[in-house]
């Protein structure tokens, strides 16, 4: 059986795969990983978000097989070992900008990328535009683009701390 | 999926050769369209050839009045390189909104124009630019390229190793997105310069295609209201639960003024 | 409590307990969960609307790599069908019409996704390999997906033993009242329309994973429910036939509801039945596709709506007529979707005094349908909410004028409807003016005539909607044909040291019931917000359960543990009397006390802190053997008295593309009376929820049939789910009434936003349109449907 040498939240792993299997299933069913999700089964609903080598990426439409010597990040490796959350994880709790959570993984990663990609600040506008990769069911996106708006501060180095950024 | 072997060659040569000897593989490059399409079992490889470790097939240079591009070349490096906004805004622009941002983190020109989706972004540029296909047999002149639905001049093992865009004097797309899918309902990617002036249409028909009044209307008059006052037949043109042959025949016009109005 | 500690009862935004496990990956959903040796399943659905089975040859796929064993309907033998919760009687009496669901298709198939094998493997992949290996041979038959063809003479039968596909023909409302109403009318006003069928499309799929120990006989499914414990009713009594005490039913977090999530699924019985066959758990899960395809979909009503008013513009009659789709198959609450939740109503915020309306319900060739957030009251309220505007502008009233003349007086409380209904209280003035205001209604020309001026077409739109939720006084529902009674269950467990542990009988699935569950103990009980945890969705932990849907989890579920804490406290009391040496009258509780929930001997400085008497319960040296059990833990089971009656005011302002027909929603404005709010940061978000699925419902989601009963809608590129640029910011405000018979004075916000929105949507397009003459435009309001519109244009 092939195999795949990737490293995955910051530790190499060596993992048995099959040509088909795709890098959601490898995180999911090979180290159990089940923070990525899949939410839909045509590349639409970005719940699989994951980044690789700093990128935004749908698991679900990425062979692991190509992911050979990949950085790849989950949602369990945003916040920092120490337990101390990832500024945009921060804000969507204090923005209520998750209910029932499971689009909420792939939606933070792919947050994460659309504001480090944008330092010099990103309108409303902007953010909804850039979420047109990830689908959320529950919040109507009212409370997830508050939240990036406020993350993109403390990314930025704008403010110190969400609770800053909201007020 | 079905199951594949997996295969990843470093050379044109190498990567031709396998489809040669087995015509039911494939290539792979971000996947962004293959993957779907195996997940549902539309198609059954026996293997997947991953171009990506192709060193040949990358990179974007400008070579005097041409933009050469590789197949290789992701979206989102299209859309935010220097010398594509410099030599061709438009094709940057039009990169930029081409599915969503992971997909442009993973899909490339190659993959999207040997495709050749009919409501795909790239085809309009290659066509709408006059661009040349560069392959690994030939140079292929963009109007021969694109033969219909899902349809292109490549070989089963011939593979698209870059695209020469031509650099216009002016050049813009516009487009009307599917709600659902997000694919393109209509669009008209429109330029003036060395390969003339050229109109053509995506999403729309069932291949994109030259728009021929418009090209000469242009010609008369370089304006959004030169091409308002053509209509496109709705005759042939794609009809759906998201839209009539009619609808997609006027959002041509639509499309092709916006595109027009953006090329200034 | 203590003082410096933040206010985190009853009205304080606390932050969800929830998100950190959500926002670091850490949720357990049922896909999530991997029990050892399991194997996976895949179903083989039908790829025809109708078909007859002739054979079903599965020699070659069980030879197929990692199969461990595939199974038709008949080797699922001694399997009752799938059960339907609620029976409906037609006009003469007679019960509807209830065709066998069965598990696995016997002999036919009725709609596309129809299961009809389960193939057992060891993964996934190999398991959907060998499924389409199966070689069937099926006889296609003629199909029939529309609600008024299937009623046709000539419609194919859906059923052989329903006649004309008519499951009932049921009606409400006095008849003759209403027709001399519209005798004497100086207006009559006629409204048709259809009511878009959709896909819940909750983000996370369906999921089920059956588990068997041999030793005990015990079985588990894991399963994606809003009510484990219904399903373990359903599935244990009506299909498999396995007592309670032998089945434990785990819902743990899932992914969104919306109420697709509530009824029992074939899945759930075929994983639970094959892992006791089989002697290994086995998993399935959707994927979207098969979720298109099996998660019972929503709405799709054809309706005719006539409404007399006099020369003033007071209504003096309202009559309806609809047809409602029921799909190939009753799921479990689908005939009172149309009959309970929809007809009784059409009274909406109005004093309309004589309401008559019939329902058809219609079997046809398409998924089942049932209950879809708001069930019933979006399409009622839809109705109303257009006849209203359409009348307004037939008669030449002004439409917020109109509205406001007809609302049930706010002194008018309890008010009975022509409808079965007694609403307890609203102020529908109230949250008209404030919604008025907010949306800036006075200004709106002005900013019509910006729009003009950029050649666009602005509209704004308003709906005062009413809505019945809190489901639902068991009494009054067994009377109306429910099979089940459906009050909810709470259990109070206060640990030796003070913490408390609350067993709930209603499941979140995004609603933040650990948060505000855990508000309303600290509220009642003054124990911090972090020191109570909230257990549900388990039936080997809960004691019993009806689950959330219908707005019902905090005037339900809330009062029951309300109630369950009363008797905290009354026991409290008495151990409290006992270790003070007072009597029991004279002790009093503080839930903001001086020691945090604190006993007290009136009149004195003598307390105990809930803690202590709590530890004395359980370390019971010093405790009245004679009067009292130790411990310290209660239950209750609460039915509530009457329905809850949110209401409120949405107004929503559009602009249209000309050339295009594209309409952009610019902003949106909500003010609902949910009756008291827990955590206004929830309830806000679940407006703001409820508000994106109306608005999806209006401009954007479409479940399409074809002629032949394929599902053309089938996956996310062809149904249009809304977008974060496809929608706009929600405004919501809330002005309260409290429910007057439930302890805790709370109505229910979970669909309020889905409910009131599509009309208030669908006005403002349908103003936008106004200069084109276009009375009425139907959901949703696509681009190329308005652009037909503007230009003339038939197709």
């Amino acid at each position: 059986m092939p195999q795949v040498t990737l490293s995955v939240n910051g530790k190499s792993h060596t993992v048995e795969i099959e040509g088909r299997t795709l890098l959601v299933e490898l995180l999911r069913e090979k180290l159990r990983l089940t923070g990525t999700h899949v939410g839909c089964d045509t590349s639409q609903c970005g719940a699989c978000v994951v980044h690789i080598d700093g990128e935004s990426v749908k698991a679900c439409t990425t062979l692991a097989a190509m992911c050979e010597g990949a950085s790849v990040t989950t949602i369990e490796g945003l916040a920092r070992p120490d337990g101390t959350l990832h500024p945009m994880q921060e804000a969507f709790r204090e923005y209520h900008a998750l209910q029932c959570g499971f689009c909420t993984p792939g939606m933070v990663m792919s947050a994460v990328d659309l504001v480090q990609k944008h330092p010099e600040g990103l309108s409303e506008a902007e953010i909804r535009e850039g979420l047109e990769g990830n689908l959320c069911r529950c919040t109507g996106y009212h409370n997830i683009v508050k939240a990036i708006a406020a993350a993109q501060d403390v990314m930025h180095g704008r403010r110190e701390t969400i609770a800053a950024a909201a007020q | 999926m079905y199951d594949f072997t997996y295969t990843k060659p470093s050379s044109v040569a190498d990567a031709t050769k396998l489809l040669a000897a087995d015509p039911d593989a494939k290539f792979i490059s971000g996947g962004q369209t293959l993957l779907p399409a195996l997940k549902h079992r539309l198609n059954k490889p026996t293997t997947v050839v991953d171009l990506t470790g192709i060193g040949e097939m990358r990179g974007i240079r400008r070579e005097g009045n041409t933009l050469v591009i590789g197949a290789l070349t992701k979206h989102v490096e299209v859309e935010t390189s220097a010398e594509v906004k410099a030599a061709i805004p438009a094709l940057a622009q039009m990169a930029a909104h081409i599915g969503d941002t992971q997909v442009r983190n993973r899909g490339t020109l190659g993959g999207s124009v040997s495709n050749n989706d009919p409501a795909a972004d790239y085809p309009a540029a290659v066509l709408g630019l006059g661009a040349t296909v560069v392959t690994s047999k030939r140079e292929i002149p963009a109007d021969e390229f694109f033969l219909g639905m899902f349809t292109t001049a490549l070989e089963t093992d011939e593979l698209l190793v870059a695209i020469k865009f031509p650099i216009p004097e002016k050049a813009g797309y516009a487009k009307m997105r599917n709600p659902a899918s997000r694919y393109v309902m209509a669009g008209a990617f429109v330029s003036k310069g060395p390969q003339g002036i050229r109109v053509a249409i995506n999403g729309a028909g069932p291949c994109v295609f030259r728009q021929g009044e418009m090209e000469a209307a242009l010609a008369g008059s370089w304006s959004p209201e030169a091409v308002a006052g053509v209509k496109q037949n709705p005759e042939g043109m794609n009809g759906d639960i998201h839209g009539s042959a009619e609808y997609r025949a006027h959002l041509v016009t639509v499309m092709a003024k916006r595109a027009v109005a953006s090329a200034g | 409590m203590n003082a410096v500690l933040p206010f985190e009862g009853i009205g304080a935004s606390v932050k969800r307990k929830e998100d950190l496990r959500f926002l670091s990956g850490r949720g357990q959903y049922v896909d999530d969960i991997n029990r050892p040796g399991q194997a996976h399943a895949w179903i083989l659905r039908s790829q025809y609307a109708h078909a007859r089975i002739n054979s079903i040859d599965t020699t070659a796929a069980s030879k197929m790599p990692g199969v461990v064993a595939i199974y038709t309907s008949a080797d699922m033998t001694g399997i009752g069908g799938i059960p339907c919760g609620w029976q409906i009687h037609n006009k003469d009496g007679t019960p509807m019409a209830e065709p066998k669901h069965p598990v696995l298709a016997e002999g036919k198939v009725r709609h596309v996704g129809d299961p009809i094998a389960v193939v057992i493997a060891e993964t996934r992949s190999q398991a959907r390999d060998a499924g389409e290996a199966i070689v069937l041979d099926v006889e296609p038959l003629p199909a029939v997906t529309g609600t008024t063809a299937a009623l046709a003479g000539a419609a194919p039968c859906v059923h052989d033993d329903v006649a004309g596909n008519l499951c009932y023909d049921w009606h409400i409302g006095d008849k003759a009242a209403t027709d001399a109403a519209f005798a004497k009318a100086a207006h009559h006003v006629v409204f048709e329309t259809t009511n878009n069928r959709l896909v819940p499309n909750a983000m996370e799929p369906r999921s089920a994973v059956g588990d068997y120990d041999t030793t005990t006989g015990e079985h588990t499914l894991f399963t994606t429910s809003q009510n484990p414990h219904v399903i373990r009713l359903l599935m244990g009594a009506f299909v498999l036939q396995i007592p309670e005490s032998k089945l434990r039913v785990v819902a743990p977090d899932v992914g969104g509801g919306f109420g697709s999530k509530i009824y029992h699924y074939a899945e759930e019985a075929i994983v639970t039945w094959a892992a006791a066959k089989l002697g290994r758990p086995v998993k399935w899960t959707a994927d979207r596709t098969e979720a298109f395809m099996s998660d019972a979909h929503g709405r799709d009503h054809v309706s005719r709506a006539e409404l007399a008013l006099d020369k003033d513009g007071t209504f003096l009659g309202l009559r309806v007529h609809t047809q409602a789709n029921m799909g190939a198959y009753l799921s479990t609450f689908a005939p009172c979707v149309p009959t309970y939740l929809y007809a009784t109503l059409l009274a909406g915020v109005y004093s309309t005094p004589a309401i008559y309306a019939e329902v058809q319900a219609v079997f046809t060739h398409t998924v089942p349908v049932d209950a879809y957030r708001g069930a019933g009251r979006p399409e009622a309220t839809y109705l109303l909410e257009r006849l209203v505007d359409v009348a307004a502008r037939q008669c030449g009233f002004d439409k917020v004028e109109l509205r406001r003349r007809n609302f049930i007086a706010t002194s008018a409380f309890p008010y009975q409807t022509p409808v079965a209904l007694e609403y307890d209280s609203g102020d529908y003035v109230s949250t008209l003016n404030q919604a008025l205001e907010t949306a800036d209604w006075a200004g709106f020309e002005a900013r019509r005539a910006e729009s003009a001026s950029r050649g666009k077409l602005r509209g704004i739109g308003i709906s005062t909607y009413l809505e019945a939720c809190g489901i639902a006084p068991s009494a009054v529902v067994g009377s109306l044909g429910a099979r089940a009674g459906l009050y909810e269950v709470g259990t109070i467990r206060v640990h030796p040291t003070g913490s408390i542990t609350v067993l709930t009988g209603a499941h979140s699935h995004g609603q933040g019931h650990e948060t505000t569950f855990a508000q309303l103990v600290c509220d009642k009980l003054g124990v911090p917000v972090a020191q109570v945890d909230i257990v549900h969705g388990d039936t080997g932990k809960v004691p019993f359960g009806m689950g959330t849907y219908g707005s019902r989890s905090l005037a339900v579920g809330g009062s029951a543990m309300d109630k369950a804490m009363d008797k905290i406290i009354a026991k409290g009391k008495r151990i409290a009397a006992h270790l003070m040496e007072a009597s029991v009258e004279d002790i009093e509780f503080d839930p903001r006390g001086e020691k945090g929930g604190t006993f007290r001997v009136a009149g004195t400085d003598r307390t105990k802190a809930l803690a202590e008497i709590s530890l004395a319960a359980y370390v019971p040296h010093n405790f009245p053997h004679d009067e009292l059990e130790p411990g310290l833990e209660e239950t209750a089971f609460y039915d509530p008295k009457n329905f809850t009656y949110p209401g409120g005011c949405h107004i929503a302002e559009v602009e249209i593309e000309r050339e295009t027909g594209q309409v952009h929603l610019l902003n949106f404005t909500a003010v609902d009376d949910v009756g008291r709010v827990v955590n206004p940061m929830i309830v806000e978000g679940q407006v703001q929820g409820g508000v994106a699925q109306g608005v999806g419902q209006a401009l954007l989601e479409n479940c399409v049939y074809d002629s032949s009963g394929q599902l053309i809608s089938a996956s996310m590129m062809d149904y249009a789910m809304p977008r974060a640029d496809d929608l706009a910011p929600v405004s919501v405000a809330t002005h309260t009434t409290l429910c007057t018979h439930n302890p805790l004075g709370v109505k229910g916000c979970g669909e309020v936003g889905a409910i009131g929105s599509p009309p208030a949507v669908i006005n403002a397009v349908v103003d936008a349109l106004r200069e084109f003459g276009v009375n009425h435009v139907e959901m949703p309001a696509t681009a190329p449907k308005i652009w037909s519109i503007i230009h003339g244009s038939t197709h």
